[in-house]
């Protein structure tokens, strides 16, 4: 469905990606996991459009997405939820999820899609009138993903959903990443917490410097490589 | 002193330069672009009033619907022609290109028409009064009040209600994000420019209503009020500008009755150091934004 295929970009001089390639396939979710300055999300910013790779190709759906501008990504079916979650703060929690659907022209998949998000985030429901910037951190990370998930995407990219939110909070924000997995949606999730993001993935890619360190299935992915090594130190928990 | 006919005046002046800060934020809000050539489009309106009550037989309305027309035609041009080619490289580009707008539209003027003031034929309301309460009040002054009042529910209309305004609204906060959602730049940008050339059509029918002549640089004396208003009132926020033209108006009005004679000439000095009073206790003008809820009205 998705494939990159040695992407390199670069900020001015700082060389972000030197030559990166995954590939995403219907319906799986796939994690792209590295420490901070690994180029995780310089590659979803590529995905999406956001920034140009100097080198490589990018294609989704077996046609190349290259040089597209952020929108047409976006009207192919790619959604990103960014770090920060980028919510709109001076629009109502209405209006964000009604922008959320720009590119859902039909009303009543409209009222659908929203019959279906206030189903997996309630309070959203109960805040419609209420400008994004006054919702608690864990709101605003459901109202990004609730506003992704209005334009049906075919690729959900999240961009570190878990950061700097409560336990509890990160608790249901895989939950609810695994579920909709199941659902069927497409996923690359970009994460920090290795554990909690290998227990409910299909496969990751190992990120660092810019480069794919290992890549493969969950379970050999933490018998067979280095994660430790990788993260020198980050990890809290070392295990054998 | 401050009587019925001061109060109407001044609301009248409020509400032009309300109009008017609210064509400069509304582009600013999106791309963060002061635009220089904004006064000239209201020197477009101007020139089209001139140009079509001197050769046309046109009945006065079609003429100022023409002039709302033109200057937004003008700023869709320019916007098209000039600023969308440089959007990509810098701000610094951008803003070059908006001096490079006015003068290449300043000088247009002079050439095609002439360097000397036209006067421009003003329908008899602009020149009568009505007695209300007693005292003569200029319908000018009346017909400002209530265009405001009308252009502020329906720009308010227009972005709370259309998913078009929500994401011109979504666009200030926040750009990229919202294009990433699907909405087209152009699409946004455009609609910003156009908005903003109506707001200057219509602040040309009033501003020519008071001075009743159109020159090359009619554009200057608008541009700098809405700048400094929309500095007063925040430059980030709609609703600031809105309060911005009211706050100068009512200061400039209250200096000409306060400052005594020899100095009343003086008095956009005195305007200028309130400015700056302003600026030192709220260097982000009266209302903020982003904490504070963007709403116009």
């Amino acid at each position: 469905m998705l494939e990159l295929s040695d992407v390199q970009a670069r900020y001015g001089a700082i060389i972000a990606l030197r030559g990166v390639s995954i590939k995403v396939s219907q319906g799986e979710l796939v994690a792209l996991l590295g420490v901070n300055g690994a180029g995780k999300s310089t590659t979803l910013g590529c995905i999406a459009g956001v920034l140009r790779p100097w080198q490589g190709n990018i294609s989704f759906e077996g046609a190349s997405i290259l040089g597209k501008s952020p929108e047409q990504i976006a009207r192919l079916g790619i959604s990103l939820v960014p770090e920060g979650r980028d919510i709109f703060p001076s629009l109502t929690v209405e209006e964000n999820l009604r922008l959320g659907a720009f590119t859902q022209r039909e009303k009543s998949e409209y009222r659908r899609k929203l019959d279906e998000v206030y189903d997996l985030f309630p309070v959203l429901k109960e805040r419609l009138q209420q400008p994004g910037g006054t919702l608690s951190g864990g709101e605003q990370q459901q109202l990004a993903i609730a506003r992704a998930l209005m334009s049906s995407p075919r690729l959900l990219m999240l961009d570190e959903p878990s950061l700097g939110l409560a336990p509890a909070l990160v608790d249901q924000i895989f939950e609810l990443i695994a579920h909709l997995h199941k659902t069927g949606v497409t996923i690359l999730l970009v994460e920090q917490n290795v554990d909690r993001t290998l227990e409910i993935v299909d496969r990751a890619y190992l990120m660092n410097t810019g480069r794919i360190e290992s890549q493969g299935g969950a379970e050999q992915l933490r018998t067979h490589t280095d994660i430790e090594g990788i993260y020198m130190g980050v990890k809290t928990q070392p295990k054998k | 002193m401050v009587n019925l006919e001061f109060i109407i005046n001044t609301l009248s002046l409020g509400s032009l330069y309300a109009m008017l800060a609210l064509g400069l934020v509304i582009v600013y809000g999106i791309l963060k672009l002061v635009n220089f050539a904004y006064g000239e489009l209201i020197m477009v309106g101007g020139y089209t009033m001139y140009l079509l009550t001197f050769y046309t037989p046109l009945p006065w309305l079609t003429v100022v619907i023409l002039a709302v027309v033109a200057a937004m035609l003008t700023s869709l041009f320019t916007e098209l022609v000039a600023f969308r080619p440089v959007r990509e490289k810098s701000l610094t580009a951008m803003l070059i290109t908006s001096f490079a707008v006015s003068t290449l539209l300043q000088n247009g003027a002079l050439l095609i028409i002439s360097p000397r003031a036209r006067a421009v034929t003003l329908p008899q309301i602009f020149q009568t009064s009505v007695m209300i309460a007693g005292t003569s009040v200029p319908w000018r002054n009346i017909l400002t009040i209530l265009t405001c009042i009308l252009t502020l529910i329906l720009l308010t209309l227009l972005l709370r209600r259309t998913v078009l305004g929500i994401a011109l609204r979504a666009a200030a906060d926040n750009f990229t994000m919202t294009r990433m959602l699907g909405v087209p730049a152009n699409t946004v940008i455009s609609t910003a420019f156009a908005i903003s050339g109506i707001m200057a059509g219509i602040v040309s029918i009033f501003w020519i209503g008071r001075s009743g002549s159109v020159t090359p640089t009619l554009g200057a004396p608008p541009l700098l009020v809405a700048f400094v208003a929309t500095v007063i009132g925040g430059m980030n926020s709609l609703t600031g500008a809105v309060v911005g033209g009211f706050v100068y108006a009512i200061i400039i009005s209250l200096l000409g009755v306060i400052l005594p004679p020899g100095l009343v000439e003086f008095r956009e000095a005195f305007m200028f150091a309130f400015v700056i009073l302003i600026l030192v206790f709220r260097p982000e003008g009266l209302i903020r934004s982003k904490t504070s809820v963007e709403r116009i009205g």
